[in-house]
């Protein structure tokens, strides 16, 4: 288990029939850092999101996920067909035949790895804590004895579940909207709400799809104010896909920058402001041609 | 072999039907994404058309065949087209914007309706039509022999004739444009200017259509049928269109021809009794390794 | 635009068109009655039809361009059906009504007739079926088309456990909901990690072809004919006149022969069962399973990244349906004492779904009083009978399109924080 990195990418590859989404794509997330994927649009920032989170099942490419103290490879988790070795070793065999039957995207998260969505994805007909109650329901008391006969072991698991889901509401500030429906929030408050859902399920790496679209700047600055505390409270690492440039510079300590689904450049914050082929990316000029950002 | 080779002939006649039928399936759920659970009841709605014009053709003096069959094809496909115009404004266009269990139920309960609609217009007995084309080519295969019967070869020509003229409506003319785009994007395609809800609507007219078609010839085939005949149908021809690969329509004629010859194959030499759960647990077997079906491809599930 | 102009015009031609369709769609099916190869006219309730089409469709026409109209058609297109979240610690005032209702369920069996309590009893049955099938369609959103299936393992593993095994009520009582669990899990297992529409069709043929295999087993199940099934007994009393191994109840307890008193047991055992499913039901969605079924519901793929594994999840909720429904099967084959295919065509799945979609999407309360409503008014107004399936099926559609979450109002419980309750 890698201790530096929380996240390995290699040479990752996504087809969509004939199209090459995504192109050898490579990099690593520190563990306890701010990552931003950053890049013009179409340029396979989503696609990677959601192969890292395990959505998509990548055409090829190793993605390495070191957290809750194992590796967990996301795309084995996701179930892969069978090898001509698999029908020698029982143990390989037994191994393909759990994943590609119970496997899937809900094995990342298990393994530490939690997202939210472009398009916001809430529970809309539950109720703002029955929203991160749900995402609790991995470390909830599942017996089903226990719950019908509400035994005490259930109700202190409910208990704590409760006081956790008050917790993360007090920390995106939407305490007193505990009892609303998750679709009547205002689009600033369910884009919260969505990343203290994401933080219920006690992740060691966020991932962030653009959490800042559609925010006005007071908002905005809130949400950095919010991942830094994620970061430096929580000890969780944040990978965020964003457009606001501001922001991502301002909070990056690391910066991936990805065109056409291959990656052009990643470095840190000031190394990524003045690399020429990025500002060629943005403003399509010719590469050679001095534009500054 | 000559049981083999007779079966292969049925088999062929009747999955042309199932693949006429699976039209509509498929060109539904390529569209709105739905099942259309009503569109069995179609088909058995116009299998009672088909004895009613034939009734009163008869009755108003048409004797020969040819007439007899192209006023029946022409009064059972417009009736049935306006069933399924009428199908998608009434139970599915309110619910454009609903969930989809709203949409799937709105299905089944118009599907009730047709059914029990029939029932009561037109009694809950069997009914018929007489045998209006008899004869039958017959080559001696070994001991025994397959015969053809020349109502099955009407069939074969009059279905391929319906699928082609389909792909050319498809492929070629203005509302075949408009189909495939609404299909790919329906927003998109709203914002270009195309009446998508038009569209939708003449998407259900022309599975409909194919539906009739099927109903035609089924019923001169066959001679009886009773308003419970869409169910099994319906389940059949769905499942045509998902081994074919729900959304193409190739694959829907192909998915009917290949379910049409196994399931004849495995009545003939295996049972006749359980063909229906041999075609049923096919549909579950093609889910489960192969859902895209032959010809469709994977879905992409937007995240 | 507080100015509304109501165009008649409009109206009428909209009346005219949805008349000339009415025509051609209602009139060579209801006009021309197929009788051998001839037929008979009957255009007067063609006639009837259109004209009530087009005086329907003109007063929508005319009501939808009126400002209360307009404002209907907005709420409507916006769907948004109001579920409301009780205040934290929300105490019902209807609680008085549980105990009521339980003392007056306790003395039907010593009160009502037999022919009445044969009705209630139906009408219990078809309270655990659609209790069953709400938990799968109303709070997992998971579309089953053959419920009757799984009512029918229960039915037919009673029958046939007794015939072949010599197995009781009491010991086919559980076995039949395991054995409805598994055929569930055999079912869903592969369909449910599929995209949900598939699921209703996949059920809807394999109630089907349950269907089929009892009616062609001949050897097994006695097809069409049907296969007879053991009455309950209390602790090894039998409910006969005489029994070849034993006391009877009546000569136990020393009154005289009643036919009733077999109904009256069950419909006692049935009650308790009820209630049991109830109060389960009740704690289910309190649970985490309950909730994330719901969840799963409103979003399969914000579950997934929540690490909730779908398809477990799905398939437990399908399990528990099928498993009710077992339980149920194995109280109407006692209560028939005789059952043949035909008690499990896929109407009785319809009646199922209606009472489901009747009662409400998710809720207790609605689809009990559903159940009885559509299963014991039909029985007291015998001439509606026939008319039983199209009425079901005009309330689908049109529940779906007025009131998608039925007729009771959804209401979500509230939390309230317990300070100091954990560290």
């Amino acid at each position: 288990m890698s201790q530096e990195n929380i996240l390995t990418v290699e040479n990752l590859v996504m087809h969509f029939g004939g199209i090459k989404a995504l192109n050898d794509v490579t990099f690593n997330i520190k563990r306890g850092s701010v990552s931003a994927l950053i890049g013009p649009n179409g340029a396979g920032k989503t696609t990677v999101f959601n192969c890292l989170t395990g959505f998509y099942k990548a055409t090829g490419g190793h993605i390495m996920l070191s957290a809750n103290s194992k590796d967990t490879s996301v795309i084995k988790v996701l179930g892969e067909p069978f090898k001509v070795t698999d029908f020698i070793s029982p143990v390989a065999f037994y191994q393909r035949l759990k994943y590609k039957m119970f496997g899937g995207s809900h094995l990342v998260n298990r393994a530490g790895l939690s997202r939210t969505f472009q398009n916001i994805r809430l529970f809309k007909e539950m109720s703002v804590v029955e929203n991160l109650l749900v995402a609790q329901h991995m470390r909830a008391n599942r017996n089903l004895l226990a719950g019908i006969f509400n035994t005490s072991s259930y109700k202190r698991s409910e208990d704590e579940a409760l006081e956790r889901a008050f917790y993360w509401l007090g920390v995106v500030d939407l305490t007193e909207f505990a009892n609303r429906l998750a679709g009547e929030l205002s689009y600033g408050q369910q884009r919260r709400l969505e990343i203290a859902r994401a933080m219920c399920t006690n992740p060691e790496i966020i991932c962030l799809d653009e959490p800042a679209a559609g925010l006005n700047p007071s908002e905005t600055e809130a949400l950095t104010k919010m991942i830094r505390v994620l970061r430096d409270q929580h000890n969780t690492t944040v990978l965020l896909i964003e457009h606001d440039m501001g922001m991502v510079m301002d909070i990056s300590d690391y910066i991936v920058v990805l065109d056409h689904g291959e990656v052009i450049a990643k470095g840190n914050p000031d190394d990524i402001k003045n690399n020429p082929k990025v500002i060629a990316a943005y403003l399509g000029a010719e590469e050679g041609e001095e534009v500054t950002l | 072999m000559d049981i083999v080779l007779q079966q292969l002939v049925n088999g062929l006649t009747l999955g042309s039907v199932y693949g006429l039928i699976a039209i509509g399936y498929t060109m539904v759920y390529g569209i709105i994404g739905m099942i259309n659970f009503a569109h069995g009841d179609v088909y058995m709605v116009s299998a009672y058309l088909t004895a009613i014009a034939i009734a009163l053709l008869t009755f108003f003096g048409v004797q020969s065949f040819p007439f007899i069959l192209i006023g029946t094809l022409i009064f059972t496909i417009i009736v049935t087209g306006a069933y399924g115009w009428v199908i998608e404004r009434v139970a599915y266009r309110p619910l454009r914007n609903s969930s989809r269990l709203s949409v799937l139920i709105s299905a089944i309960g118009m599907s009730l309706i047709l059914q029990n609609y029939v029932q009561l217009s037109q009694g809950p007995n069997q009914q018929g039509v007489p045998t209006l084309l008899s004869g039958a080519i017959r080559f001696h295969v070994g001991d025994g022999f397959v015969q053809i019967t020349y109502m099955k070869i009407l069939i074969l020509l009059i279905a391929f004739a319906g699928m082609g003229v389909l792909t050319y409506i498809i492929q070629k003319t203005k509302l075949g444009r408009m189909c495939r785009a609404t299909q790919q994007d329906r927003k998109m395609a709203s914002i270009l200017g195309i009446d998508t809800d038009k569209v939708i609507s003449s998407v259900f007219v022309i599975g409909s259509s194919m539906a009739a078609l099927a109903g035609v010839l089924v019923t001169l085939d066959y001679g009886s049928f009773d308003f419970y005949i869409g169910f099994i149908m319906g389940i059949k021809a769905f499942t045509a269109a998902v081994l074919g690969g729900i959304g193409s329509l190739p694959g829907a004629m192909l998915g009917g021809i290949i379910l049409g010859l196994s399931e004849s194959l495995f009545a003939g030499l295996i049972s006749s009794d359980y063909k229906d759960v041999f075609s049923f647990s096919l549909l579950v077997l093609i889910l489960i390794i192969r859902p895209s079906g032959l010809l469709g491809k994977p879905a992409v599930e937007k995240v | 635009m507080t100015q509304t102009d109501i165009s008649y015009k409009k109206s009428g031609t909209d009346a005219i068109i949805a008349a000339l369709m009415a025509l051609v769609v209602f009139g060579p099916i209801m006009g021309i009655v197929l009788n051998g190869y001839q037929f008979k006219l009957s255009f007067d309730r063609v006639f009837v039809i259109v004209a009530i089409v087009f005086v329907g469709r003109f007063l929508m026409s005319t009501f939808f361009q009126t400002h209360r109209g307009k404002m209907m058609a907005f709420r409507y297109t916006n769907n948004n059906d109001g579920v409301t979240v009780l205040p934290p610690n929300h105490k019902s005032q209807m609680v008085w009504i549980i105990p009521l209702v339980m003392v007056i369920g306790l003395l039907v069996p010593f009160i009502a007739s037999k022919y009445v309590l044969t009705i209630v009893i139906l009408g219990l049955i078809y309270v655990l079926l659609g209790l069953g099938l709400n938990i799968v369609v109303g709070l997992a959103g998971l579309l089953d088309l053959g419920f009757v299936g799984f009512y029918a393992i229960g039915a037919y593993g009673l029958a046939l456990g007794y015939n072949h095994l010599g197995l009781g009520f009491w010991s086919m009582l559980p076995i039949a909901a395991i054995l409805a669990a598994c055929a569930g899990a055999i079912l869903g297992f592969p369909v449910l990690r599929m995209h949900g529409d598939y699921l209703a069709i996949v059920t809807l043929g394999f109630g089907e072809i349950i269907r089929l295999v009892l009616t062609n087993w001949q050897s097994f199940t006695h097809g069409p004919n049907g296969i007879t099934a053991p009455a309950p007994t209390l602790f090894g009393l039998e409910f006969k006149r005489r029994s070849a191994h034993g006391e009877t109840f009546h000569e136990f307890f020393n009154v005289p022969y009643d036919s009733a008193h077999k109904y009256m047991f069950v419909y006692l055992v049935l009650f308790v069962v009820v209630w049991a499913v109830l109060f389960i039901k009740h704690r289910l969605v309190k649970m985490p399973i309950g909730r994330a079924w719901e969840a799963l519901r409103e979003d399969e793929i914000a579950c997934r990244s929540l690490g909730l594994n779908h398809v477990l999840v799905k398939l437990s909720a399908f399990m528990m349906g099928a498993a009710i429904a077992g339980i149920a099967g194995v109280f109407f084959a006692t209560y028939q004492g005789f059952i043949n295919p035909t008690s499990f065509t896929f109407f009785e799945s319809a009646l199922i779904l209606a009472i489901v979609v009747l009662g409400g999407m998710g809720s207790t309360v609605g689809v009990v009083i559903a159940a009885f409503c559509l299963t014991v008014l039909p029985e007291l107004l015998r001439e509606v009978a026939q008319y039983r399936i199209l009425l079901f099926g005009i309330l689908m559609v049109v529940m779906m399109i007025w009131k998608p979450r039925g007729l009771v109002r959804v209401t979500r419980r509230g939390f309230a924080r317990k300070e100091g309750v954990v560290k």
